[in-house]
């Protein structure tokens, strides 16, 4: 029998299957480099956050539910390249459940296993340097559910100072929120538009030319703010830093 | 609880593009941010703190019928009186029914959120007595015929040049734009109306149920005055502001005074229990508190009565990106920001606040610094379920997400419908793969951002085009 350990499923989230497949290949990338045999359950679609935050329970425990058994299906630890999503299948699921008793064992035990990417590097495999290749200046910034979520505020910068070829660069408000919050940038659109605005006027304050998350969904609206306004950055999940190998010849 | 008979979406828009309100607004909140943060760490154990300021909340909301008898025991056997009232209407009609009875025609009044909630300079000021706000923000607002737009700053909105000139026109103190020479300027006019007023009425912070005392926290000394110099102090005050013992008292002032402002202690600190007594050279003769419910009991036992630990020190609105963005007048509530946003709906009904729920993008900075660590993203999640239950969702919403929801669980479909998506977006984003418009409703996206072309191939084909290699 495997060492259980060395096995993780992805979950790779709606964002990455249409938006940015990229970040996902860059998640499988990165875990077999470091010997994890990453298993795809093909069934997946989305967790059902967009529901859940717009007050939609009824729409979102179905979800849910189908996520819960598309993830039983084997006991190995999930990793998510999303800080709201594994938030979401971490402390929503259950709260959402609450009153199936069918369901909520199942959901807190998959709770129990589920990690977002950088936090399954730093703090279940244990490394904060799992190299990586990038250029240019570069600033992170922190999505809400993943810090205040999930309390992960170290472990996404400390596998950043690692990467080979990038200065980063410190970007005031770097915790503040850039205004996204799934339907709310769209019903509340112009309150999120002048936090979106005022998250990009940090980022070119701080000089760097590409903002590195760890949540396509904050990293689709950065991006998307900055093509509005003609802002010369772009955006960049940290999984496709630490995935890239420095070229050859540089150290 | 209305301060606006404007939509939601006008007050924001208008809010959104006041120049003034932002310098205002960004000056104050970002001050009181460091100095909370600076404040709270010179405690030892800041975190233990918060945790034994929670559990006194949480205890005394689980027994308030029996705390608030103590307390009104306590009151009365110290010679106060105390009063009861149900909603905003018998609230004033028993300030006025005191009003009437000592013959009062003036009325110094102290800062008192409680008061805005029931509406009660409007009734004094129909009833023909006069009444001026004491502490110096009310009193700037109250000038300008405002509400306050934040819980322990109610001028926030203005910034100090607006003040200076409000000042200036109506009282006559010479232009400033010195903190301290308005303080000055206003002491001087106020000291006239303390020693002429009949009546004075304040807040509450906190009402200590083992001794009947009432504790009045501030900064400039106007609470004392207002509470000592008049014949008749009235002390209004929610039923839910209760701690049991001077002890917890303690514990509240600390993180009171570090997550308002920024202080390890307010500057005045005044515990009243009961009346001037014999011998004493100072206070009111009679000494009244009025026990306001006007809807708190209703929250009590609902998944949102978290909300009553609250102890108003406007540390989750100071932290709010949404408040920093508009202001509290876009709330068009007596209370703003998060706590705000789920107690106004509370109180006052989610048929009559349907948006403020959803005026949140659940970032969680409000619960990240709330003392008594209110969970305020999980109970605005509980109300927004509570909105959607009651049909306040934009059709769109009724419609997309019951579909959403049915694709989602049924994977072959939905990755026909990704294929779908892709074809729609990559037409409509063209060689820049960026969508610039859409039509209502998702035009809220593109107003601010443009919306990307799928990626040419989803990942669940990469991944299984990967799987067939191997
Ligand atoms: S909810 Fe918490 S942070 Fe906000 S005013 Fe009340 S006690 Fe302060």
């Amino acid at each position: 029998m495997p060492n259980p350990i060395r096995r993780v499923q992805l979950f790779a989230t709606c964002l990455v299957e249409t938006i940015r497949p990229q970040a996902g290949l860059a998640v499988v990338t990165v875990l077999e480099r470091l010997g994890y045999e990453v298993e795809y359950p093909t069934a997946q679609t989305c967790c059902g956050q967009p529901a859940f935050n717009g007050g939609a329970w009824g729409e979102a425990a179905p979800m849910a539910r189908f996520t819960v058994d598309v993830l039983s299906k084997s006991d190995a630890p999930v990793v998510v390249p999303s800080g709201s999503c594994a938030d979401m299948i971490v402390h929503h699921y259950p709260e959402l459940l609450v009153d199936d008793p069918v369901y909520l064992p199942r959901a807190q035990a998959l709770a129990a296993r589920t990690y977002e990417f950088a936090q399954f590097l730093v703090d279940v495999v244990g490394l904060k340097d799992v190299g990586g290749s990038g250029q240019g200046a570069v600033t992170y910034h922190a999505s809400c559910h993943l810090l205040r979520g999930l309390g992960v505020r170290s472990q996404p910068r400390a596998l950043l100072s690692h990467v080979a070829g990038v200065e980063v660069r410190e970007l005031d408000g770097a915790e503040e929120c850039c205004g996204f919050g799934g339907l709310f940038a769209v019903k509340m659109s112009d309150i999120s538009g002048a936090m979106l605005k005022t998250k990009l006027d940090h980022v070119i304050a701080s000089g760097a030319q590409t903002v590195v998350g760890c949540d396509i969904s904050c990293l689709m609206h950065i991006e998307g703010g900055a093509r509005k306004r003609g802002l010369p950055v772009t955006v960049c999940h940290l999984a496709e830093l630490l995935a890239a190998q420095p070229p050859a010849g540089v150290a | 609880m209305h301060t606006s008979n404007v939509t939601f979406h006008e007050r924001v828009e208008r809010a959104l593009h006041d120049d003034q309100l932002h310098v205002a607004l960004q000056r104050a909140t970002g001050r009181f941010t460091t100095l909370r943060a600076t404040a709270l760490a010179s405690l030892a154990d800041p975190d233990a703190v918060r945790d034994r300021a929670r559990l006194i909340r949480a205890h005394t909301l689980n027994q308030l019928d029996r705390y608030l008898t103590q307390f009104a025991e306590q009151v009365e056997a110290a010679g106060g009186t105390v009063h009861w009232a149900p909603d905003a209407a018998a609230c004033n009609r028993i300030v006025l029914e005191i009003a009437r009875r000592h013959g009062a025609q003036r009325v110094v009044k102290g800062k008192s959120m409680v008061s805005e909630e029931t509406e009660l300079n409007r009734d004094l000021l129909a009833a023909g007595l006069e009444v001026i706000e004491s502490d110096l923000g009310e009193r700037i607002i109250q000038l300008v015929g405002e509400h306050p737009s934040h819980i322990i700053v109610p001028a926030v909105h203005k910034t100090k040049e607006e003040i200076g000139r409000i000042l200036h026109d109506k009282l006559g103190i010479p232009l400033t734009t010195v903190p301290e020479e308005m303080t000055a300027g206003v002491r001087e006019s106020l000291r006239h109306d303390f020693l002429r007023a009949d009546l004075g009425i304040s807040g509450v912070n906190f009402g200590v149920a083992a001794t009947g005392t009432v504790a009045l926290v501030e900064n400039e000394g106007n609470g004392r005055l207002t509470t000592t110099a008049p014949r008749v102090h009235i002390a209004l005050m929610g039923i839910e502001r209760l701690v049991p013992t001077l002890d917890d008292l303690g514990v509240m002032l600390q993180v009171l005074a570090r997550s308002a402002t920024g202080q390890k202690l307010t500057v005045y600190n005044n515990l009243i229990t009961g009346p001037r007594r014999p011998g004493e050279p100072d206070g009111p003769d009679e000494f009244h508190v009025v026990l306001v419910d006007n809807g708190r009991s209703r929250v009590l036992g609902t998944e949102v009565a978290e909300i009553l630990y609250c102890i108003r020190c406007g540390a989750c609105l100071n932290a709010c990106p949404v408040y920093q963005q508009m202001g509290g007048h876009a709330y068009g509530s007596v209370y703003a920001g998060p706590v705000g946003a789920v107690l106004t709906p509370a109180l006052g009904g989610i048929d009559a606040w349907p948006e403020l729920p959803h005026a949140s993008s659940l970032c969680g900075a409000c619960r990240e610094v709330c003392p008594v660590r209110i969970n305020i993203p999980r109970l605005l999640l509980a109300q927004r379920v509570e909105t959607q239950v009651a049909g306040h969702s934009p059709w769109w919403l009724k419609v997309g997400l019951p579909i959403y929801s049915w694709l989602v669980v049924r994977p072959n479909l939905f990755r026909w419908a990704v294929r779908l998506g892709g074809f729609g977006t990559r037409l409509l984003g063209g060689r820049e793969r960026a969508i610039r418009w859409l039509p209502p409703p998702l035009s809220g996206w593109t107003d601010h951002r443009t919306f990307p072309a799928f990626a040419p191939k989803p990942f669940s084909r990469i991944m299984q085009e990967r799987r067939q290699r191997s």
